[in-house]
């Protein structure tokens, strides 16, 4: 479920720290990186709208947030990638901004960006993230989160 | 891939040996060795996880286009016996449900349409919603989108795009029958809203063709193309609603799975046996994403003669035929010398009924199914036709294109999308798109050689080669 409101998800930063790519034939494999579960999480989400924009140069003018339920660590990250893509297709925006908190089994999250218009980049579309090559795990650096995104 | 692992079966197809204690079906590889050779290893594993999968009918197969995918390989052709536990997947299907090519062939000949090539590769790219973020004139409310998932390109006429003929060119008549739209989402629906009559982006495309090179003049015929004739083809699928069926069912069938005991070796092969409550909602929500794709590519045609129409006023833009490639069907197939109800997962690969076949329009019983393997948009695209022997050897199934060489990160890194939309405008292709990293990424040189996938595919008795079509507008998603 989406609905918009004001604005108060976090731009992730255009840093090859928090969120990368890996190699992938005909798709894109998405990773992102934090401290905790959800920042990993909402890096990852800014490194698949990157694949869609240049995230710099999109203004945080509205923000839809989302809530579901996932016991499953990483089914919870698919959830979250595709509840984004869905509120972006069905409010026709693109998103830079993420935050995601957790209770339990309960996700709450919510992005911030805008339409699309004639001066944001087009990158490539992503259709979904998918259960392949999927991992949330922690690491010495913290947590990080991967998937591969269908384009 | 390393071919020591596999072993030949023939010239063309090759098939992996079962490890001591190893229990699946058996996999069968259709390609020459080159083309094999240069596939990822990641190609073997996720064909031979699909060979796990229960109640499969014969092999599970990759066509000589295949490349690594997600769950099931792009390229992979598996069919499935509800008698036997046999089940169907999502992950089999993957999110762009019924992606496919619609062809048009035109009255006209390059050389009459040259004078006019910008100005009908402007109004087409003014005239078809092509890119992210890009939605079409049609919005529809719920009862109606229920309409068109129960209708499909069917629905599409009655509302007046298009004609009735074009219905005879389009697989299963234009409406694929066990579509149940209560069984779609309403985010589905919303994620549709905008988006019937939109090209997508990727490696979805319109393209303006000329017919190169006649392979087989009597099919040819039948299908009324000849040499310096100009065709149409237009790539695209379900959109935004097939896309969220995709999501939807993923994880509920990844669940299911578990549910009923079966072991999934990928959780991306997400699947249901064909006669459980979840199988049979998934198939009737994937039936419903088919008839939206076949609403969507019927629409499209539509405002592609429209667009014709402003630069040629006597243009006549005929269906030849409409094939998908992201699919699974229940088709009837013979095998251990039964015919027998089997569901077909083609994920990446195009149906190929051969001559004969009571699907067929009367007009290509003799010929076989039109098969069409989309090149890239520097190279090229083949038009086919399906053989008698591709029953027996893939269930009727061949490539559906070239297949990607590199991935979309690598494209990047090694061209630049004006350098490529200038390298093809030298060439004679007029490109037209939203997206310059979307050109970058598509660089013909990202992808295979259309013309060994169309080799191997003929050779393999997969499908037979009719006729090459070069690009010369592209209308890129």
């Amino acid at each position: 479920m989406a609905r918009l409101t004001n604005c108060d998800a976090r731009p992730v930063p255009d840093s090859g720290e928090r969120y990368g790519y890996f190699e992938h034939d005909a798709d894109i494999g998405i990773i992102g990186r934090g401290a905790t579960v959800e920042e990993a999480f909402e890096a990852a989400a800014a490194a698949m709208f990157a694949v869609m924009t240049e995230l710099a140069a999109v203004r945080p003018a509205q923000t839809i947030r989302v809530e579901f339920e996932e016991a499953d660590i990483e089914l919870a990250l698919v959830r979250w990638l595709n509840a984004l893509l869905a509120a972006a297709r069905e409010h026709g925006m693109v998103f830079a901004g993420f935050r995601l908190e957790r209770d339990g089994v309960v996700w709450r999250g919510s992005a911030s960006g805008e339409s699309w218009h004639d001066a944001l980049e087009r990158g490539v579309e992503v259709k979904g993230a998918t259960l392949t090559m999927l991992s949330v795990r922690q690491t010495a650096a913290g947590w990080e989160a991967r998937c591969i995104v269908d384009v | 891939m390393n071919l020591a692992s596999l072993s030949q079966v023939d010239q063309w197809s090759w098939s992996v040996p079962l490890a001591p204690g190893e229990c699946r079906a058996e996999v069968r590889l259709y390609g020459s060795c080159d083309l094999l050779a240069t596939m990822d290893d990641k190609v073997l594993e996720q064909i031979t996880n699909v060979a796990r999968l229960p109640g499969l009918a014969g092999c599970a197969m990759t066509m000589p286009d295949a490349h690594w995918g997600y769950g099931f390989p792009i390229g992979g052709v598996a069919a499935f016996d509800p008698e036997r536990g046999g089940i169907v997947s999502a992950g089999g299907v993957g999110f762009d449900i019924s992606c496919g090519i619609r062809c048009l062939r035109s009255n006209f000949d390059l050389a009459e349409i040259m004078p006019q090539a910008r100005k009908l590769a402007d109004i087409l790219f003014r005239n078809i919603p092509a890119g992210i973020g890009e939605e079409g004139d049609l919005k529809l409310g719920a009862e109606e989108l229920d309409e068109v998932l129960r209708g499909g390109a069917q629905w599409a006429v009655t509302r007046g795009y298009g004609t009735a003929d074009d219905l005879e060119f389009v697989e299963e008549q234009g409406c694929v029958q066990g579509a149940v739209a209560e069984n779609v989402s309403p985010q589905a629906k919303k994620r549709q809203r905008g988006e019937m009559g939109t090209l997508g982006s990727g490696n979805h495309y319109l393209e303006v063709q000329v017919v190169d090179r006649i392979y087989d003049a009597a099919a040819a015929a039948v299908f009324g193309i000849r040499p310096g004739q100009i065709v149409i083809s237009i790539h695209c699928g379900s959109r935004g609603l097939g896309h969220q069926i995709g999501t939807d069912y993923l994880i509920s069938l990844a669940k299911a799975a578990g549910r009923l005991g079966i072991t999934l070796p990928d959780r991306e092969l997400a699947c249901a046996p064909i006669k459980s409550p979840e199988g049979r909602q998934y198939l009737g929500a994937m039936n419903a994403a088919i008839n939206c794709a076949l609403a969507n590519r019927q629409i499209l045609t539509h405002l592609t003669r429209e667009a014709f129409a402003r630069v040629l006023p006597h243009a006549e833009l005929e269906t030849l035929f409409d094939v998908s490639h992201n699919t699974c069907k229940a088709e009837q197939h013979t095998i251990e010398g039964r015919q027998k109800l089997l569901y077909v997962h083609r994920k990446g690969a195009t149906r190929a009924f051969g001559p004969g076949h009571p699907a067929l329009p009367p007009r290509y019983r003799d010929t076989g199914q039109p098969v069409i393997i989309g090149g890239s948009m520097g190279t090229g695209s083949y038009i086919l036709c399906g053989t008698r022997e591709s029953e027996e050897r893939a269930f009727s199934s061949a490539s559906h294109g070239a297949g990607r060489a590199m991935s979309r990160h690598q494209a990047l890194k090694k061209w630049q999308g004006r350098q490529v939309i200038d390298e093809l405008a030298g060439k004679g292709i007029l490109i037209r798109t939203r997206s310059m990293r979307g050109a970058a990424e598509e660089a013909p040189g990202a992808y295979k050689d259309v013309d060994l996938v169309a080799e191997a595919t003929e050779q393999a008795g997969l499908a037979r080669r009719v006729a090459f079509l070069r690009p010369r507008i592209c209308i890129k998603g």
